[in-house]
């Protein structure tokens, strides 16, 4: 993958037809008493409603490009554009208030309660009492904390997990278009880690805001971004584009390392079993009768059915070989193997492969929230999904050159 | 710092909630007023015991003390509100990013007031200047400027940095995040300074008795001179009273000053 096709650091920057929220345009920072700057001449258009990571290594300039965005950190030299409006020069205490801010220490006022501490940006903009009330028991509700328990308590009462999410419920206090996230993931336990990115991901599908993410760990990228920038030292694009992309076709040698071993693997958390196609697969209810799994089982290319409870919850699966031994008259959902390997729509194809693994079969089954019976994703499908992704990828990038490497 | 929470009876989350505000049990209150009230009550009987003569009958009078008392309290209360007055904003302003060239020759200028022995000050002050209440209050301002200076600047300076920023990032201005962060946040720091400079001042304005502005001091003084060591005894026992009924004000102040969460 290192001919003709390299990514320019903007081409990736286009947007697919979406707004651009934020223009980052020829931004700069020189810090007094250092020769070379910090960022250096910077470009980056950050379309509406994604969530863009700016991953790199130690002193790349990230959280540096990060902090000029809200003027925590003025740039030496360039523009910065939110909605079109050029904010360089605004007051800086009113661009903040319009961006939600996150950052790793979270930085939860100690002598504030909780409500108090989500309240900080609606007091600033004078919000009524009632408002902000009803406001912040919203957003404690939104991040999974029962108000009641949590408005009156101190940080200092709260673990770890608990003031991250307190954290993110104060940067959206006010509602915020954008958001700016600094390693908001990065003092917490992998496990809390993990439930709170999960969480953050669903809360984005439904609020939709435009996320600056800065990390340094790639996977934490991989999963959380809809778009990646990698930056190398002084904050130069080394890659700007979707995850697929930059696992399928990294720029230069540098991405790639930075990508480091198991791309394939990586891509496989990228897609969701709602975005590949399920197989049906024949079913029963419990209380069927043999005979008609018997027609089913005829009937279809399959040698096994998927009995359902009436809530068309998956139960059991059953094959010809476990009705002949069972004989006689025991129920359907007494006969066959567990119906293991559950997932919902959307479980990554990494999160099902693993399943699958660990139930030892080579389907997995998809219900929906209701856990009813929606469909069936085999190791096949997966199998396929990443090819085709990377096909797809490749004979984009290359131009239409049909030639493509197999995995 | 003897936090003296029990385990709740029932485990619930409002035991939390209601974290304790006090440091101390209410026998810790209790112990200290409890204390000089006896040792008063003890003087004073004495006093009423003892067969006075002229001079002690004159120095011992109840309004002599209390007199004596108004003075001495004058001088601790006016000298601390001025170094509060002084320190305080000077700290706030050494804090700041812009000052941080001046700070260190701020330092070491009211250093000197420190480095300076009171009584060498007053009597300076005395030959060159003048005797009386002004430059009492004057040499004692002069002596705990440092402390509470001191203190005010690492208050503010040990506020979490990371506090500070979420501040800045959500839009607060530089004065709000001093009011309603920096401050409050430095304020048990602030406090401990406070209650030192007040305590040094309690003890200090004895000496304001050499140069005339009488004190609790003129008592140890006059009995000194006069060879009446009773009056030297008792006026040693009501600095001592006073010094630590202040010291123990402060600590009040200091407990329920600090900000809840801390």
């Amino acid at each position: 993958m290192t001919d003709t096709q390299q990514t320019a650091p903007d081409s990736g920057a286009a947007p697919d037809g979406g707004t651009i929220k934020i223009r980052l345009e020829d931004l700069a920072k020189r810090f007094a008493g250092q020769r070379e700057p910090a960022v250096d001449d910077l470009s980056l258009e950050i379309p509406e409603g994604e969530i863009v990571i700016f991953v790199g290594p130690s002193g790349c300039g990230k959280t540096t490009t990060m902090k000029m965005i809200n003027r925590i950190i003025e740039p030496s030299s360039g523009r910065i554009f939110l909605d079109e409006e050029d904010v360089t020069k605004v007051n800086p205490d009113h661009l903040r208030r319009r961006i939600g801010y996150v950052i790793q220490q979270i930085g939860l006022f100690p002598h504030a309660t909780i409500a108090n501490n989500i309240a900080t940006v609606p007091k600033l903009l004078g919000w009524k009492k009632e408002r902000i009330s009803e406001r912040v028991d919203e957003l404690l509700e939104t991040v999974g904390m029962d108000p009641g328990q949590y408005r009156d308590r101190y940080p200092k009462e709260l673990s770890g997990g608990q003031r991250q999410r307190v954290g993110v419920a104060r940067a959206m206090s006010a509602d915020p278009d954008v958001m700016l996230m600094d390693e908001p993931f990065g003092a917490i336990d992998p496990i809390t880690r993990d439930r709170l990115q999960n969480e953050f991901l669903r809360l984005q599908e439904r609020i939709k805001k435009t996320i600056i993410f800065v990390t340094h760990d790639i996977d934490e990228a991989i999963k959380m971004g809809d778009r990646i920038a990698i930056l190398r030292e002084q904050s130069h694009i080394a890659q700007f584009d979707t995850p697929e992309r930059i696992l399928v076709n990294p720029a230069d040698d540098f991405v790639a390392d930075f990508i480091g071993r198991g791309a394939s693997l990586k891509r496989l958390s990228l897609s969701r079993v709602r975005d590949v196609e399920l197989h049906q697969w024949p079913t029963v209810e419990q209380g069927a009768s043999r005979d008609e799994v018997h027609r089913l089982l005829e009937a279809s290319d399959k040698s096994a059915v998927l009995v359902l409870d009436s809530q068309r919850r998956p139960v059991k699966w059953v094959n010809a070989d476990h009705l002949q031994r069972a004989g006689g008259s025991r129920p359907l959902s007494e006969l066959g193997l567990p119906a293991e390997a559950v997932v919902q729509p959307n479980a990554t194809l990494s999160d099902t492969l693993n399943e699958m693994l660990s139930a030892r079969y080579s389907t997995a089954i998809v219900v929906d929230s209701s856990n009813a019976y929606q469909g069936i994703v085999d190791i096949d499908t997966i199998n396929e999904t990443v090819r085709s992704l990377r096909r797809a990828e490749q004979g984009r990038l290359r131009g239409g050159d049909d030639e493509h490497e197999d995995s | 710092m003897s936090t003296t929470s029990k385990p709740p009876l029932v485990a619930s989350a409002a035991a939390v909630v209601t974290a304790p505000r006090r440091r101390r049990s209410l026998g810790g209150y209790l112990f200290m007023p409890v204390l000089l009230a006896l040792v008063l009550v003890f003087t004073f009987v004495s006093i009423s015991r003892k067969d006075l003569d002229s001079t002690e009958s004159k120095r011992l009078a109840f309004d002599y003390i209390v007199a004596r008392t108004v003075e001495h309290l004058e001088l601790t209360v006016i000298s601390t509100l001025i170094v509060l007055v002084i320190a305080i904003p000077v700290g706030i302003l050494l804090t700041r990013s812009f000052a941080r060239p001046v700070t260190p020759f701020a330092i070491a200028f009211f250093n000197i007031g420190q480095a300076v022995p009171t009584i060498g000050l007053l009597l300076i002050f005395a030959i060159v200047w003048s005797i009386g209440f002004v430059p009492t209050v004057v040499a004692l301002a002069a002596y705990t400027t440092l402390p509470v200076l001191r203190n005010t600047m690492v208050g503010l300076t040990q506020v979490d940095a990371s506090v500070i920023e979420s501040a800045r990032g959500m839009g607060m201005t530089k004065l709000a995040v001093l009011t309603r962060i920096e401050l409050p946040l430095a304020v048990p720091v602030i406090m401990a300074g406070l209650r030192t400079a007040l305590t040094i001042n309690v003890g200090t304005a004895t000496l304001g008795a050499f140069i005339g502005a009488g004190t609790l001091g003129s008592l140890i003084v006059s009995g000194y001179s006069g060879n009446h060591p009773f009056i030297t005894i008792i006026g040693g026992i009501l600095v001592a009273v006073l010094a630590l009924l202040v010291d123990y004000l402060a600590g009040l102040a200091e407990d329920f000053l600090r900000p809840r969460g801390l």
